[in-house]
């Protein structure tokens, strides 16, 4: 008879293959499973999705600053041993700002694509290169035919992808492991303190495969993700269109 | 019966100098480098020349003769790269071509001087070639190396008919038989002011007195004894040739004869230790007409399918027409594969050339300047406190800075804005960007960031860093004081 804690061990196994063999991703590493709380909880398994694609949509220029330095601090988890990450699009993307988010700068290379089919034929590529850790794509358009090609490089390569739509014409289906949307949120100034605090964002988990979606009030404190509130399992509904 | 060219350059490494910086031309100058504390002189230029001024002179007492004197630092081994690049330049003349260090090339012309119309026509095109480039160069030839050499320099007829070395040798200085000093001076005290004074001696009194240089030196110069050139080996191109026996049409047909190519080309790249960085196809058709397609890499490359993948796509922008009849593969371009590309990747854990080769594949597409990385400058003022990285791999000398909030976006250019401050030096009330209006609740600053003095001129910007009541965080700044009229507000930047 196995002790409880190694049955346990084995179905986490057992667990992962699965994700694995269903588009989830490989397993994250155990040393930074910590690192993606609270959101791993909402994923199946409780384990972040390394090794897939995650989409991000944004409307304001506001909720692209906060999407992109959210993806900033996701990659900045990932990188921590080391690794290099490829920025693709017509980024506005200000380099020293991101040091905040627990990001060395100077390891990502940009690569300017104005035209969407290079963005796309890049970011594919990107991604079926193993030797990256992260890469984060800024296209406005990604039809479910195009994310399917995306996600099956990831599969191969387990490089994780994120493809942030600044503005998309409408938000179809496409075959991320998950969508998120960051909306900037009053930040969180503690004693009452004059000024700026430090930055807050609503993170929602608009879809995730075989997984609930929620949100989450976060706040970015000592480069570490704090739930500000008790995470709410529903969420509001937000407008399928952007007007204007 | 062979003949010999000696090429003299009298003032080789400053015609060097005055080719490179032109100003340099009507300017006595001498180059100098240090020897025991003192600037010794190494070359002189021609206009120094004139005042008496010598190479091994120190450079103070040259001063004292022409104060309007010049000095540039010599560089070590200067001449003899330049000399091996000279003799490289010409083979064009003679297939084997010496160095003779510290300033003169033998070329052998055997058979050469005809194709140019003659010797008088062969020396003179070169001399003329060579003055177009600011050379001067003084040329005798005759049947031996000796000869030449006595007198390209000290002659005054610049062709020695066959055989008739000793008349030629007669009435020079002994110097012109590249003789030891020591021997020189002993010649001199004996009277024997001249080649012709001691040239019918017999060889053993000579050895006896002289030893067995002088000898061997007469023996030379009139072609008794045997002198060889070493013959530079100029760098074969790093080319491979196809012909094709019928026309090729198709795309596949060129497919494989670059494939046969690149694998011809990168075995002799492995052989030596390089990579390619630089790479041209060349594609002749039967028409006469030739096309080409080029390649860039990142990092020194030799693998045979990643160059492939680099061609690939643009094979279709070639024309076949009727067909092709031979393709020519170059490196134009090669770099010692070295440790140091891989050390600039230590930053990436993983296998390094995977990434450099996804890069080169990204850049033959959409071009080189698409591929950019960014390093701190120690700037404040915003615009310039990043600088592209180039090559892509370059260190950072300096940190991030992360005692001030900068933005996550920036504006590529400020956008100006209507704000209401409460009263200068606040931060603004309210703010209207794009027809909509922002309401300030919190904000912090302001930051003052003055233009660097040295670079730019203009206003001074107080930046703060605000926040509406929907948590938007946005970078504005106020353009100068509030002394002259209403300032102007501007948005810079968002924050996360």
């Amino acid at each position: 008879m196995l002790p409880t804690a190694e049955k346990q061990l084995i179905a986490k196994k057992l667990q992962s293959q699965i994700n694995a063999l269903q588009g989830l991703g490989k397993q994250s590493c155990n040393d930074a499973e910590g690192s993606f709380e609270p959101f791993a909880s909402a994923f199946p398994g409780r384990i972040f999705p390394i090794g897939a694609v995650h989409e991000f949509v944004s409307y304001e220029p506001t909720e692209s600053a906060s999407t992109n330095a959210f993806i900033t601090a996701l990659a900045g988890k990932l990188i921590k041993k080391g690794g290099l990450c490829l920025w693709v699009g017509n980024t506005k993307i200000f380099t020293p700002g991101l040091k905040h988010f627990g990001f060395e700068p100077d390891r990502i290379v940009f690569i300017n694509a104005p035209k969407h089919k290079e963005a796309l034929w890049i970011l594919e590529e990107a991604l079926k290169c193993e030797a990256l850790t992260a890469v984060v794509g800024e296209i406005k358009e990604l039809s479910f035919t195009e994310s399917r090609r995306l996600q099956l490089a990831v599969e191969r390569s387990g490089v994780t992808g994120f493809v942030h739509r600044h503005q998309p014409f409408v938000e179809n289906a496409v075959a991320c492991t998950a969508r998120w949307k960051v909306v900037p949120q009053i930040s969180l100034s503690e004693n009452d303190l004059p000024g700026v605090g430090s930055y807050c964002w609503n993170v929602q988990l608009l879809k995730v495969r075989n997984g609930k979606s929620r949100s989450w009030q976060i706040g970015w404190l000592d480069k570490t993700f704090v739930p500000v509130s008790n995470e709410n399992l529903s969420i509001e509904l937000t407008k399928k269109r952007h007007v204007g | 019966m062979p003949r010999y060219a000696s090429i003299w350059f009298p003032y080789l490494l400053t015609e060097y100098v005055a080719r490179k910086e032109p100003d340099t031309r009507n300017v006595p100058f001498v180059l100098a480098s240090r020897h025991r504390g003192r600037m010794v002189i190494d070359a002189v230029s021609e206009l120094a020349s004139r005042n008496s001024i010598r190479a091994g002179m120190v450079l103070a007492d040259c001063k004292a003769i022409m104060p309007e004197l010049q000095m540039f630092e010599s560089e070590p081994e200067k001449a003899g790269n330049l000399l091996n690049a000279l003799a490289e330049w010409c083979v064009r003349y003679s297939p084997f071509v010496g160095v003779d260090l510290p300033d003169t090339l033998i070329l052998d012309t055997s058979g050469c001087t005809h194709l140019w119309g003659g010797e008088v026509e062969y020396i003179q095109t070169i001399v003329s070639k060579f003055k177009s480039f600011g050379y001067t160069a003084k040329i005798a030839i005759s049947d031996t190396i000796g000869t030449s050499w006595a007198v390209a320099r000290f002659g005054t007829e610049i062709i020695v008919k066959p055989g008739m070395q000793s008349i030629a040798l007669k009435d020079l200085s002994p110097v012109a038989l590249r003789l030891e000093p020591e021997i020189l001076v002993k010649l001199r005290k004996l009277g024997l002011q001249r080649i012709g004074n001691f040239i019918d001696m017999p060889r053993s009194a000579l050895r006896r007195r002289f030893g067995s240089t002088l000898p061997l030196r007469i023996g030379q110069a009139l072609g008794q004894e045997i002198e060889s050139i070493l013959p530079v080996k100029p760098i074969e191109p790093y080319q491979e040739r196809l012909s094709c026996l019928e026309p090729i049409p198709t795309a596949t047909g060129i497919v494989i004869a670059l494939q046969q190519l690149l694998e011809t080309l990168c075995m002799r790249l492995e052989s030596e230790g390089i990579g390619l960085r630089n790479s041209v196809f060349k594609a002749y058709r039967i028409d006469g007409n030739i096309q080409q397609i080029e390649i860039g890499t990142g990092l020194p490359s030799r693998n045979v399918n990643h160059l492939f993948k680099l061609f690939e796509h643009k094979i279709v922008t070639l024309e076949p027409d009727l067909g092709f009849e031979l393709f020519v593969l170059e490196a134009s371009k090669v770099e010692p594969m070295t440790a140091e590309q891989a050390e600039m990747w230590a930053l990436s854990t993983q296998n390094d050339s995977k990434v450099a080769e996804l890069l080169d594949r990204v850049a033959a597409r959409i071009g080189e300047q698409a591929v950019c990385r960014y390093l701190p400058v120690e700037q404040y003022w915003p615009e310039r406190s990043i600088k592209l990285a180039s090559p892509l791999w370059e260190k950072s000398h300096t940190q991030w800075r992360t005692d001030w909030p900068r933005p996550v976006h920036l504006l590529s250019k400020p956008e100006p804005v209507f704000a209401a401050a409460l009263l200068p030096d606040y931060p603004p009330m309210l703010f209207r960007y794009k027809g909509k209006v922002h309401n300030i609740i919190k904000s912090d600053g302001p930051e003052r960031i003055e233009q660097e003095w040295w670079q730019a001129d203009g206003l001074y910007r107080d930046y703060y860093c605000v926040e509406d009541e929907n948590g938007g965080r946005y970078w504005v700044f106020r353009s100068g004081p509030y002394n002259t009229g209403q300032p102007e507000w501007f948005i810079h930047g968002f924050f996360a």
